[in-house]
């Protein structure tokens, strides 16, 4: 798996399949982007976890809160890891020991640990790194174009539109990810 | 879900648009409102506080324009984009999310006049002070560097004078500079030069000119090329610092690589307010449909045209990077190798007065103060857009007493041709 230059078809299938997602480091406070992305995705319908040992216990929009993935008392499909770098690898440790495992493990836009996805792919995890499912999810149902993003997709398809904009994400993809130039200078900042 | 990449033409057309979701409409419909109903007191908060996107009010942002800014974003290869109410309000914007009072930018002397006038006047009252550097002299551009620098400012194809800056090579400073680098990429547009591609990290444009092309609409666009680390450039509180606006959000680490885009957006557009009429980026987008046609069409007949004047007896000189010969020839192959534009300037023999004769003699060119429209266009800089400078400083901005500015428009070429002819005549 190429993780500087995800195919969209990889992120379409991991957003249109998931439906529980464990959101380790989500915060209460409201200015943080974990609160932004974990409020976002259950707008969406996904079944949302929120761990984080300080508030073990306490809810975040109405879910309860847990200490760490291993007190979750149902499966989870996705671990989305709002945490540093370097404390992804313990957390993929703690996804593989849950029964069953989850199917995958996503580290957040600016996360990035190529030991902990090589750990994950090599169970047989699907790995996402440094990405935020919300701005993918915007991106691919075209939602976050309103915010003049390139969503790098065109469709001559009439949407469905319903709710809170729960759009398809369905459309043609010109090529995943990220633009040539923001994706080079990813690659560039972390060969420096 | 096939992944592969659109050609040029294809997302001039089609990227940012799709069937309305309501009706069905397959032209981008013109979202004439104010405002948007929110779905619930929850949904507006989430709106208000930046945790969901969507449409509050046409100042911030208005689903016809949202068309037009993905598509220029899409054509550029940037991660986003912000339309605005005209080239200099993106001007502003951009600098307004950059500098703070006392700040200093670095900037091409080789502008467009308009451009010259905001960087010398209207950025000083802000405390933003530009300091020039030469096209000519790449080094200078260092030279200018200090610890106050906050940005490089080009043009890629400058206007009035034919002058190609060799972006790679500014941007090169600009990242040793650790400061990104903006060029107005209003002459070349997309279809002739992507800057992005050489080291560009912010695009803005007059939509005015080529890329509305019909001379009919004002308007200004933004692009964010998603390649400037703000999380490194600590400089910059903007983009790095939690924001009160907005209940201490950091935009980068919310937002990663458009952050740029939204920080003009939501703390630029939303509290300066040059906001663009829906109306004029239904037209605008309607121009940028057929951009690639029209670009080559203008670009072949300035070429044809540049090459008429500069053997006509009463030229002494032009200046069109697309003439083999030009000092800007090479550049103009690497930069833009579909066609150097079609904005020239050349030199009468007979100086002001024969310029003044010329303009008033025409009558397919249109004399007037723009450039990028489908008609051609004439001026003489130095009894209008430059008449309030020195002779010092016309000659410095490519508008000497002599100089005639054409913008060749895509009627027949021999018509283009037999105007100057029987203009020149005597």
């Amino acid at each position: 798996m190429d993780h500087d230059s995800y195919s969209d078809a990889h992120i379409r299938g991991i957003l249109n399949t998931v439906r529980t997602i464990a959101m380790v480091g989500a915060s209460q406070k409201a200015n943080r982007p974990s609160y932004f992305a974990f409020k976002y995705l259950l707008e969406r319908g996904y079944r949302m976890i929120p761990i984080n040992p300080g508030h073990a216990g306490h809810e975040l929009l109405g879910q309860r809160m847990y200490a760490r993935l291993t007190d979750v008392p149902e499966p989870v499909d996705m671990v989305d890891i709002f945490r540093s770098s370097r404390h992804a690898l313990p957390i993929v440790q703690e996804a593989l020991a849950l029964k069953p495992p989850p199917r995958v493990i996503w580290m957040q836009l600016g996360v990035r640990n190529d030991e902990a996805a090589a750990l994950a792919e090599a169970n047989g995890l699907k790995v996402v790194m440094n990405r935020c499912p919300k701005i993918e999810y915007g991106r691919l149902s075209s939602e976050i174009a309103w915010m003049g993003v390139n969503t790098r997709t065109i469709s001559s398809k009439k949407t469905t539109a319903g709710g809170i904009q729960r759009l398809s994400l369905d459309r043609s993809s010109m090529r995943g990810g990220s633009t040539e130039a923001a994706a080079a200078a990813e690659r560039a900042r972390r060969e420096d | 879900m096939s992944e592969r990449i659109p050609g040029f033409s294809t997302l001039a057309i089609h990227a940012g648009a799709q069937p309305d979701p309501t009706t069905g409409a397959r032209a981008t419909p013109i979202y004439q409102t104010t405002s948007y109903v929110f779905e619930s007191v929850d949904h507006a908060a989430s709106l208000f506080s930046l945790q969901t996107f969507g449409n509050i009010y046409t100042r911030i942002g208005n689903p016809t324009n949202a068309v037009l800014e993905e598509r220029v974003a899409a054509l550029e290869g940037g991660t986003a984009g912000l339309a605005v109410a005209s080239g200099h309000a993106a001007q502003v914007l951009v600098f307004h999310c950059l500098l703070q009072p006392g700040d200093e930018f670095v900037a091409s002397k080789k502008l467009y006049g308009g451009s010259i006038n905001q960087f010398t006047h209207a950025f000083k009252n802000f405390g933003w002070n530009v300091v020039w550097a030469d096209p000519d002299d790449i080094s200078s551009f260092e030279r200018a560097v200090s610890p106050k620098t906050k940005a490089i400012f080009t043009e890629s194809i400058a206007n009035p004078g034919g002058v190609i800056t060799d972006m790679a090579a500014v941007a090169q400073i600009a990242k040793r500079a650790g400061v990104p680098y903006i060029v107005d990429n209003t002459l070349a547009t997309p279809y002739l030069c992507k800057p992005i591609d050489h080291g560009a990290d912010i695009v803005v444009h007059s939509l005015t000119k080529f890329l509305g092309g019909h001379g009919n609409s004002i308007g200004g666009v933004i692009v964010d090329a998603g390649t400037f680390d703000w999380s490194r450039e600590r400089r910059y509180p903007m983009l790095c610092e939690p924001r009160p606006e907005y209940h201490g959000i950091v935009l980068h680490e919310t937002f990663g690589n458009f952050a740029f885009a939204i920080a003009c957006r939501v703390l630029a557009l939303r509290d300066i307010g040059p906001a663009l009429s829906p109306f004029n980026a239904f037209l605008i987008l309607t121009g940028i449909e057929t951009l690639p046609l029209r670009m080559r069409k203008h670009c072949d007949n300035a070429l044809a045209v540049a090459q008429w004047v500069v053997a006509h007896p009463k030229v002494a000189w032009a200046s069109y990077p697309g003439l083999p010969g030009d000092r800007f020839h090479n550049l103009a192959k690497k930069y833009c190798p579909n066609g150097a534009g079609a904005v020239f300037t050349f030199g009468l023999k007979g100086g002001y007065e024969a310029g003044v004769r010329l303009v008033s003699k025409v009558n397919l060119f249109s004399h007037l103060a723009n450039i990028g429209d489908t008609r051609s266009l004439i001026i003489h800089p130095a009894s209008t857009t430059h008449r309030q400078l020195s002779d010092a400083q016309k000659i410095e901005a490519g508008a000497g007493p002599d100089v005639v500015r054409l913008s060749i428009g895509i009627e027949d070429v021999e018509d283009i041709i037999g105007d100057l002819d029987q203009a020149l005549a005597d």
